[in-house]
């Protein structure tokens, strides 16, 4: 069994994270997934929510807002309309959005806010 | 000065002033050149990663999706045409114009109604002054399109891919755009997004996606696990390719745009420069001719003088 498994997470417009992880958990239409190397050949629709690639050197936490989880022969991809890593998410920003999104009452957007705040705080 | 020089010296100042902003233009385009270009460079992986999702879910499982499956009689086909918004860049709008124009006669003639859709005021303005029908247009964002804009245009084709063919729904969907070939050269194509043909999508799409393509297709490919099942990723997988095809499209057209804006300008500027050249000399003979003249009268006035004199002493 390989040991490390490929991950590309890339977004619309740019490639946002990739390297070798050991684990990867996200967050499917049918629940949180987690893909470790050797796993069945998969694709799957990814809901908004935190995405958790560990890698020997530490643990990355991103956002992901739609898109797609594709897994095979060890290589994995995560593609997403957006996608953002914990440490460029904006806390102030995604505040002040979620503050906004509750007061209009927007749930979507509520979600986004909310996914990209417990993104960077580690609660999930 | 004499009038034939003061009209000379007018129209010089006046190319020259055409010459300063022709060059301010080519000067921009050239730089937003390379900004597209980036882009369309950063919207590959996406569009790499989605192509090798379809080709998985397309080969990897016996689904039937509108989507993926031809139409026994295919009888409505939706063009999408991406023009630009403003004009002065040679013939970038009308080769894709005609290209459409094409393509369209081509449809045509295999049966099929064309519904248009328009991307570019340019275009819109074609169509318009023909009277003739579009189905929707977009305009405004053609020389820097975001991801959102490719979804506003996306939405409306894929509802009409979706929609039954008896109530107006479509079986195929082209879009017609500038490729970015090179600096020196973009060439209008058309391309068929849907239905999906699988050695279509191989040949279409950018290297990198292709290699992607090839790259699964040496393989045999393996089971795939559907999460949450075959038509549920293809009901949500698809849409997505389409819209990424569309961005990478529009992103194309816009550095073709610029590319072709910047040609435009720069022979617009060696022309004005050519022109300074050629009115500058006519403006040199027309003082030297002054001048001649000038001295012609002051020596036959003087010599006249002269014999005036010479005659009044006797």
């Amino acid at each position: 069994m390989a040991a490390e498994l490929h991950v590309e997470l890339v977004a619309a417009d740019r490639s946002v994270w990739s390297g070798e992880a050991n684990l990867v958990i996200a967050r499917t239409t049918s629940g949180d997934i987690g893909v470790m190397p050797g796993h069945q050949p998969l694709l799957g629709v990814l809901e908004s929510g935190p995405v958790t690639i560990r890698t020997a050197e530490g643990t990355v936490v991103a956002a992901v807002h739609g898109g797609f989880i594709s897994f095979a022969d060890d290589q994995l991809s995560l593609v997403a309309e957006v996608a953002e890593l914990a440490d460029e998410i904006d806390v102030k920003r995604a505040e002040r959005a979620l503050e906004r999104a509750k007061s209009e009452a927007d749930a979507a957007a509520e979600r986004r806010a909310d996914v990209r705040l417990r993104a960077v705080t580690g609660v999930h | 000065m004499g009038a034939q020089l003061r009209v000379y010296k007018r129209r010089i100042k006046s190319v020259t002033a055409t010459k300063k902003i022709t060059k301010a233009m080519e000067m921009i385009a050239a730089s937003r050149i390379v900004k597209a270009q980036r882009q369309v460079a950063a919207s590959t992986p996406y569009a790499s990663e989605l192509t090798r999702a379809v080709t998985a879910v397309a080969t990897g499982s016996t689904t039937k999706h509108p989507l993926t499956t031809e139409a026994e009689s295919p009888v409505r086909a939706a063009v999408l045409l991406v023009t630009s918004d403003r004009g002065l860049a040679g013939g970038y709008s009308s080769n894709a114009i005609k290209a459409a124009d094409k393509l369209t006669a081509q449809l045509r003639a295999e049966g099929k109604e064309v519904v248009h859709y328009i991307v570019g005021r340019k275009g819109v303005a074609y169509y318009g002054f023909r009277e003739r029908p579009v189905a929707d247009s977009w305009t405004g964002f053609t020389d820097s399109p975001v991801y959102a804009d490719a979804k506003k245009v996306a939405g409306p084709l894929i509802e009409a891919v979706l929609r039954d063919t008896a109530e107006g729904g479509v079986d195929e969907l082209h879009i017609v755009f500038t490729e970015f070939v090179s600096m020196m050269t973009q060439t209008p194509v058309e391309k068929r997004l849907l239905p999906l043909s699988l050695e279509a999508t191989a040949e279409a799409d950018t290297s990198a996606a292709d290699a992607a393509v090839s790259a699964v297709k040496d393989k045999i490919l393996p089971l795939f696990d559907f999460e949450p099942s075959a038509e549920g990723v293809l009901d949500a997988l698809l849409p997505r390719y389409v819209e990424s095809r569309i961005y990478n499209a529009l992103l194309q057209a816009a550095a073709s745009e610029h590319a072709a804006r910047r040609r435009a300008m720069k022979s617009a500027t060696d022309n004005a420069e050519e022109l300074i050249k050629s009115l500058t000399r006519l403006a040199n003979a027309a003082r030297q001719a002054d001048i001649t003249q000038e001295i012609s009268e002051i020596v036959g006035g003087a010599s006249a003088l002269a014999d005036a004199t010479a005659g009044s002493d006797r």
